[in-house]
């Protein structure tokens, strides 16, 4: 964003605020390496940010991350995509059956295909037919869930690696390692520095056997974001969530948009489903998604509608939902790192001047403290709570400051108020 | 009248306009013809078609017959697309901005193949709110805006396309005096530019400040041109409303000693610390009309909320037979006996997808003879739906009819029958005959003056001043969510009232 | 009457029109993957045996009142998607309670269901008082809960469960507090549950409340028009939480018939999925108390049916889940278009009634 002569003060001002919400994400991200790796040191519990850890991560993010953009997208466009879970478990089998006949890369293509197809459902459903949002997402769940295991017990049943449930031994996608980085990073991860190491364990994890679907992953993200608030096509797709009329007075094709967004925001579930078949696991199998589809759609409203927002989220959700498969004493850390989160937290909002709001996260971080002073170890059913819970915690202490697209899931009709 | 020569000469023709919509006729043999580099004003009282006949050249709506020419060419429109490429802009009534997007994007939006979304956009806007002095940051959010800038940035949206014909619905409704001028001085300077102005309004001493040609529409269709220099205000009232005023009178006052409402100090502030009312004390009597005058959006609406208990005061107090209430909840002011018949008919007093009876319930949940007790009284919501229906005359084939179904005079009926069931004792009545045809309006006003009589005060706030000076005792001047002014009914006119609601107190808009 | 029986007609036209939409969709379907459409038809469509009819009831009673739990919030626009969470927790509470057989006799009945009806409406009332107090959405927040009261409810029984063989239940609940039920056949056939009659009594409830009393006229006020509803009185934060309340009460009752009438404890037993079940029943029959038990019939019948593709026929079982998604959507769709097309109907009907005044223009000099 160059600086123009003739409005000295203004592209200044909006830099500032872009520097500034940017700024905000990143603060976010170090406070919360510093944290862990505080509590590392601490606690001994190495396998809080080991190499393996963060990848295992990363992995488990990933589906949940583009469940999120494709909420992002669709909500961005006024349309509330509770549909995801369902785009998604469509996108499960549509990779299953693309990967075992013509290779895992095709395989994307049919889960991002299967996603769209739930997706232009919906799109029918809610800005054709006018149904309400909500119900239209419910039903396609109820009907994608029934569609992949019709699917599966009758495609996949007679296939070698095939069941009436599943379909396993699939081809993954290839992996990427940067040989020197790699290994300089994996060696300095091993010393267990205070911040260093953890900082390596993230290069490492970055730089060795990466998954080219989660390379997809990041040029997703980075795509979404340039696309919708950098591009005119963007402005139109988000002027669809906040104003219809006026982007309608304005010549704008709402239900074009709209439609759109909403095949794009499954074909993203799709994806999503895709990973989880031949990233996550080696196959497919009936009901795999588990609810990661209403888990994206939790960490997009936790980031905000925002695509840095979502990507924190989901790595929460990520993070938690890996950790407890690692490492049980890791999992007994990760309450002292709630803990400091909290604490934290309440301390800025008592800064603020929210006093009130500030009490209550510090009485729960307090809590939190005192259950890991109290405690050896956790039970690993417990720590999945955290995702969770902290969604509901942050939309209830920062609901306020939550801004979602003004017309997000209204019904719109062509030409219903001008 | 040669069709090439007037093409050079004529912006607009548009000849034979008709447009129906189920069961209404909005807009039959309409002709207007506007001049090229003029002010045009289009003026009747609303639900005259003004409206739909500007969304018909905006290509919002198509009319069922007529033609449209621009410059000459007939044209077609399908859309607003169509008529943004024949120069033709918009400025709607309600505004058209996202809030959550900034300026510069509100008005590229749509408009993105000119100059893109970027520095070369933003140098356009910014060189235009230049020009014409409008003084807006394209990068602030719209959301952050008041009322006269974001305004400006619908004119700035309409001239950033390049349009040289330019629609305001009327445009003045939201506006406190001072923006009003500067939007006048702004249209002005455009109209020095060479651009063609189409202003919408039912504002006469407006119309007369600032337009160069006027046309008059009633009941749908065009009734008369004029020029401001050789007609006067009465002249083109009548031609409005038809043949005569339908100025109410006054019978002898039945104001009694019995105080019946007060505000004592009622103030109100939003949660960004902005004033909405201000230190609002006034007395109502039994058997009084205490009328609220007022460009609207100066604080009306948040001064009934208060009184209906929707919103809490932030100081001061509302008591009703000199009991505070205060702290009453709406419905323990409702049982009270006031009875509301609210601005917005649709959002605030109709179960539109309910059945007429049922609606006769809403208001009245703890009242016979609608309820008994916890439980609903079906037979008696019902008979005296049946009642309302008969004697306010509401048509309906039944009361099993959803209220969506009915016109708006209908709506109107049922609603003003509604809250004068269970004999109230406070009525507040926010234009009472808004959208309502002539016929309706008078029996309203009937209706109000009978209970009147019987001791009802009432509330009266409305833009319509033949109304507020006819049914008034009292009249109250509110501006900016204060009251500053209190006039006498009896010796004031409407023009002198108009400049007291605009914070003027002489006639510097010029009305004739 | 002729306008009755349109309107009945009118009524009747969505959900009939669904089914056939869902059959022929799914025959296409099943067709297309190289299966016997016509093998599935006549097993969906064959009479059911006696030991299915009595599934069917059973299984139309908690399908019943799950759609009766969903449809007091959606009511009132409130989408409470945590009908799932809410009879999980409240039906290992309940098996908890009942399991320790700490009252006696009958009281180890209604003590636990007591008990089940405060846990579903505590559990959905978090959900009602974050969106009073703090705004937050109640579809977001009930997902959350869902997943808490999943993960919270298996770590729970993991550790205080009796653990057997490779299962894990609550303590059976003694003999002295079984409610079989009542045996419409032979008993080979097995009991239509007793509890099964909560379902009765709650739909009556239901439709009392809704329509004769004050309450049920705030609640649907509300749904229909948020504005007016306040304009009239109505306090909607509190409609909001009392409604979010009611519906997690009647979600806490979902599963007590199967658990008092076969499971006797909490486990593997445990029937999970009728809160979506509830959701898809409850927009089938439109929210309204004799809508929903068409909606749980269908679907009751639909899933017993099933059953039998597998031993009869190629067919796979699941494809009656597709059946049913089906006809939710188009049941949706057909529901908006006839709601348009009844509105023209009667605003030509208003028009026919009153016709609009023929302006007439007259000329006036300028």
């Amino acid at each position: 964003m160059s600086m123009t002569a003739k409005a000295p003060k203004t592209p200044e001002a909006r830099q500032m605020r872009a520097k500034q919400f940017n700024n905000t994400w990143l603060l976010f991200g170090i406070f919360g390496i510093v944290v862990v790796s505080f509590v590392r040191v601490v606690t001994g519990a190495d396998d809080l940010a080991a190499t393996n850890t963060i990848k295992a991560a990363v992995i488990a993010t990933c589906p949940i991350l583009l469940a999120g953009l494709g909420g992002l997208w669709s909500e961005r466009a006024g349309v509330v995509n509770i549909g995801l879970e369902g785009q998604m478990i469509l996108g499960t089998w549509g990779a299953a059956y693309f990967t075992y006949y013509y290779g895992p890369w095709m395989g994307v293509v049919g889960g991002a295909l299967m996603g769209a197809l739930g997706g232009l459902l919906h799109a029918l459903a809610t800005v054709t037919f006018g149904v309400d949002h909500i119900v239209s997402g419910v039903a396609i769940n109820i009907m994608a869930a029934g569609a992949a295991n019709f699917l599966a017990e009758t495609y996949f049943a007679d296939l070698s690696g095939g069941g009436f449930k599943q379909l396993t031994g699939l081809d993954r996608p290839g992996e990427i390692t940067i040989p020197g980085i790699s290994d300089a990073a994996t060696s300095l991860a091993d010393q267990h520095w205070f911040l260093i190491s953890d900082l390596s364990s993230f290069v490492a994890a970055a730089t060795k056997e990466v998954s080219t679907l989660t390379i997809l992953v990041v040029v997703l993200v980075v795509a979404t974001a340039w696309i919708l608030w950098r591009t005119s096509f963007g402005l139109r797709l988000r002027s669809c969530g906040e104003n219809p009329a006026a982007a309608e007075s304005l010549g704008v094709n709402v239900y074009a948009y709209k439609y759109v967004a909403v095949v794009v925001s499954g074909a993203l579930a799709g994806i999503g489903g895709t990973f989880l078949t031949i990233v996550s696991s080696s196959g497919f199998t009936a009901g795999q998604t588990n609810g990661r589809g209403y888990i994206g759609l939790a960490a997009m409203i936790f980031g905000n509608w925002r695509p840095g927002g979502t990507v924190v989220g989901a790595l929460m959700f990520g993070y938690t939902d890996s950790l407890p498969l690692r490492s049980a004493s890791a999992v007994h850390a990760l309450l002292l790192v709630v803990a400091i989160a909290l604490i934290a937290f309440a301390l800025l909002r008592v800064y603020q001047g929210k006093q009130l709001a500030g009490a209550v996260i510090g009485g729960f971080g307090l809590a939190f403290g005192a259950w890991w002073l109290l405690t050896d170890s956790i039970n690993r059913d417990l720590v999945g709570l955290t995702p969770y819970v902290a969604t509901l915690l942050v939309l209830a202490l920062a609901s306020q400051r939550l801004r979602m697209p003004a017309a997000d899931g209204l019904r719109y009709r062509r030409g219903q108020s001008i | 009248m040669a069709d090439a020569e007037a093409g050079s000469r004529d912006a607009v023709r548009l000849r034979g306009i008709t447009k129906r919509f189920p069961g209404v006729v909005a807009n039959h043999d309409v002709d207007i013809t506007i001049g090229r580099g003029t002010v045009h004003a289009l003026i009747g009282e609303n639900g005259a078609g003004k409206s739909t006949l500007m969304k018909i050249l905006y290509g919002v709506q198509r009319p069922d017959e007529g033609t449209i020419t621009v410059n000459g060419d007939d044209v077609t429109f399908h859309s607003p697309t169509d008529a943004i490429e024949h120069g033709i802009g918009m400025v709607f009534q309600d505004f058209m901005l996202a809030d959550n997007l900034t300026v510069l994007e509100n008005v590229v939006l749509g408009a993105e193949k000119l100059r893109g979304i970027g520095d070369k956009a933003r140098d356009a806007i910014a060189e235009i709110s230049r020009v014409y002095g409008f003084g807006i940051d394209p990068d602030v959010l719209v959301e952050r805006l008041g009322v006269g800038d974001r305004q400006r940035v619908e004119i700035l949206k309409v001239l950033y396309r390049g349009a040289q014909i330019v629609i305001l619905d009327e445009p003045t409704a939201v506006l406190v005096p001072q923006e009003v001028d500067a939007l006048f001085d702004n249209l002005r300077g455009l109209k020095n530019e060479g651009y063609t102005i189409l202003f919408i309004s039912h504002k006469l001493d407006e119309v007369l400040a600032i337009a160069d040609d006027i046309t008059v529409m009633r009941q749908g269709t065009t009734v008369g041109e004029a020029k401001p220099g050789s007609v006067t205000e009465h002249q083109l009232a009548e031609m409005m409303v038809g043949s005569e005023l339908p100025s109410p009178e006054t019978a002898e006052s039945t104001v009694t000693d019995d105080v019946l409402l007060t505000l004592d100090g009622v103030t109100l502030t939003d949660e960004r610390g902005r004033q909405l009312l201000s230190d609002i004390s006034f007395t109502i009597h039994r058997g009084e009309v205490l009328g609220i005058a007022g460009v609207e959006g100066n604080g009306q609406e948040e001064l009934v909320e208060t009184i209906m208990g929707i919103q809490a005061a932030s100081a001061g107090t509302v008591s009703l037979q000199g009991k505070d209430m205060t702290e009453w909840d709406t419905r323990e002011r409702r049982e009270a006996g006031i009875g509301w018949i609210p601005a917005d008919r649709h959002r605030h007093a109709l179960l539109l997808d309910s059945p007429l009876w049922e609606n006769r319930i809403l208001g009245f949940q703890t009242r016979e003879p609608a309820v008994r007790g916890l439980w609903i009284d079906r037979s008696g919501a019902r008979t005296d739906t049946e009642r309302i229906v008969r004697e306010y005359d509401v048509r309906t084939p039944g009361i099993d009819t959803l209220s969506r179904a009915l016109s708006g005079g209908n709506q109107q009926k049922l609603i003003v029958g509604r809250e004068m069931s269970n004999d109230p004792i406070l009525l507040i009545a926010s234009h009472p005959t808004r959208g309502v045809d002539v016929g309706a309006q008078a029996a309203i006003w009937e209706h109000i003056k009978t209970a009147r009589r019987k001791g009802l005060a009432v509330l009266l706030i409305s833009a319509d001043l033949d109304e507020l000076i006819g049914l008034s005792d009292t009249i109250e001047v509110i501006l900016r969510g204060r009251l500053v002014a209190e006039v006498d009914p009896q010796t004031v006119t409407p023009q002198q009232l108009g400049s007291a609601m605009t914070g003027g107190d002489d006639d510097e808009e010029g009305a004739a | 009457m002729s306008d009755l029986l349109r309107r009945t007609a009118l009524t009747l036209l969505a959900p009939v029109s669904a089914i056939v939409v869902a059959m022929i969709i799914t025959s296409a379907l099943i067709a297309v993957s190289g299966g016997s459409a016509t093998d599935f038809l006549s097993v969906i469509f064959s009479v059911p045996e006696n030991r299915l009819i009595v599934n069917m009831i059973n299984q139309s009673a908690l399908i019943y009142m799950s759609g009766l739990a969903a449809a007091i919030g959606f009511r009132m626009n409130l989408f409470n998607i945590g009908v799932e969470g809410q009879y999980r927790v409240a039906s290992y509470g309940a098996a908890t309670l009942a399991g320790a057989a700490i009252f006696p006799g009958i009281l180890n009945v209604i003590i636990p269901i007591l008990f089940a009806i405060v846990l579903g409406a505590a559990w959905a009332g978090i959900a009602g008082l974050l969106k009073v107090t703090r705004g937050v959405s109640e579809v977001i927040s009930t997902i959350m809960l869902n997943a808490i009261a999943i993960t919270l409810t298996g770590y729970l029984l993991n550790k205080y469960g009796q653990h057997v063989g490779n299962g894990v239940r609550t303590t059976p609940i003694p003999e002295s507090s079984h409610l079989t039920g009542w045996y419409p056949f032979t008993r080979a056939d097995g009991p239509v549950w007793t509890l099964a009659i909560l379902a009765v009594f709650l739909g009556v409830g239901f439709w009392v409340v809704l329509n004769k009393t004050r309450f049920g006229f705030d609640l649907r006020a509300t749904g229909l028009s948020e504005t007016a509803a306040v304009a009239s009185g109505v306090k909607v934060g509190r409609m909001v939480l009392y409604s979010m309340l009611l519906s997690g009460a009647v979600a806490g009752l979902i599963w007590m018939p199967a658990f008092y009438g076969a499971a006797h404890s909490y486990g593997t037993a445990f029937q999970a999925g009728l809160g979506f079940t509830g959701i898809a029943v409850a927009l089938l029959g439109r929210n309204q108390p004799v809508g929903i038990i068409f909606g749980a019939a269908l679907f009751a019948f639909l899933n017993e049916q099933a059953n039998r593709l597998t031993i009869e026929t190629d067919v796979s079982v699941s494809v009656v889940q597709i059946t049913q998604g089906i006809i939710v959507l188009s049941v949706v769709v057909m529901y908006e278009v006839v709601r348009r097309y009844r509105i023209r109907l009667e605003q030509r009907q208003v028009a026919e009634r009153e016709p609009a005044p023929p302006p007439a223009p007259e000329e006036v000099p300028a």
